[in-house]
């Protein structure tokens, strides 16, 4: 900050340092529909401990959470069920979409599964694998952390919407 | 290997058992019901486990009915009632597989309907019956006369088709992203 007054370079300077702090303090809502659940709830176990990298607080109630763990196979039934609770999240939100199933249907190429929950909610990040070991979720979480703290991610997020062409007006 | 020769299942060789019982039983079912009975198919003869009665569709609650209380045959157990889509004419076969834990036998019935034709619902006999006719109805497009709640039980209200059918198509993907409140209307008969 300048001694004048010009607040260009703390402005910038608080958004990383809010930035940081969201970065840290990732407060997961966990959507697990099958077995990337249990893979989710190993990485949240001392084992792995999410909590390293302050994710531990999983919250059950999507007003109270930041990050969407989709973690599973969304059929086409529940897909109004997941848009709802995305649309229940407030800003800022991130999305992870955990698995094959949730990234693209995975082996489920029938039409009762939705082709990746990217056709009907935005996506921030996708873990590969099937389902996807626990220090895939972790690495997933660094990168989203690196995102986060780059600033984004609202402006991408609502590109990704207009595609969709759904979503919160 | 003849696709007729009986195939011992886990339950143990069903013709081997019960053929005696099964025969009695068709020739009591074909007097009781001289008209109803269409058609049965033996193990051994067709390619079946269990023998397979084919009722006319007007008088298969009567048959339901008798298979389930008549003494001698006990059936009280509705195992499964699901459909087949044929793609000849009549379309669909339902398909009512009942189980008697008296004789410890299995039968199956099945009833031949055209498309959007309606089968007389089995809730009367089994009140179980209720889901798996509304599956049927999901997944098939055959609806029950006299069903209490005739309505999708598997898909979404919104669902146009019924995924089960041979001619609808393997990914016919229908997407419902909105978190629209059930219509009401859609779900009238």
């Amino acid at each position: 900050m300048s001694k004048d007054g010009s607040s260009s370079f703390l402005t910038t300077r608080l958004d990383d340092f809010v930035n940081w702090g969201r970065k840290h303090a990732l407060w997961p809502l966990p959507f697990g529909t099958s077995c990337c659940g249990i893979e989710m709830m190993a990485t949240f176990a001392s084992e792995y401990d999410i909590g390293r990298f302050g994710a531990e607080a999983m919250r059950f109630s999507p007003r109270q959470s930041d990050l969407l763990i989709v973690a599973g196979i969304v059929n086409t039934k529940m897909a109004p069920v997941l848009r709802n609770i995305y649309d229940q999240m407030a800003e800022p939100k991130w999305v992870m979409s955990m698995g094959a199933c949730a990234s693209s249907g995975g082996i489920f190429n029938v039409y009762s599964v939705t082709q990746g929950i990217d056709t009907i909610i935005p996506v921030d990040i996708y873990v590969p694998g099937c389902p996807p070991s626990p220090e895939g979720v972790l690495h997933a979480l660094l990168r989203l952390q690196e995102k986060i703290q780059q600033g984004d991610t609202n402006f991408h997020r609502r590109e990704r919407e207009a595609k969709i062409g759904g979503g919160a007006q | 290997m003849d696709i007729r020769t009986p195939v011992p299942t886990i339950y143990g060789d069903f013709a081997k058992k019960h053929m005696e019982l099964w025969r009695g039983q068709g020739e009591r079912l074909k007097s009781t019901f001289p008209s109803a009975i269409e058609e049965i198919r033996w193990p051994g003869e067709s390619a079946t486990d269990v023998p397979i009665f084919y009722v006319s569709k007007s008088q298969l609650v009567e048959v339901l009915r008798f298979l389930k209380e008549a003494d001698g045959f006990e059936y009280q157990f509705l195992s499964d009632l699901t459909a087949t889509d044929e793609e000849v004419e009549p379309r669909f076969e339902v398909v009512y597989q009942l189980a008697s834990f008296v004789s410890g036998s299995r039968i199956r019935v099945k009833t031949r309907v055209r498309e959007g034709e309606r089968v007389p619902t089995a809730t009367s006999v089994w009140v179980g019956a209720n889901w798996p006719e509304r599956e049927v109805w999901d997944m098939f497009g055959v609806r029950f006369e006299g069903h209490p709640d005739m309505r999708r039980i598997l898909m979404d209200e919104r669902w146009e088709g019924h995924p089960l059918r041979k001619d609808y198509p393997l990914r016919g993907y229908q997407l419902f992203p909105d978190p629209m409140p059930i219509n009401v209307d859609l779900l009238k008969d």
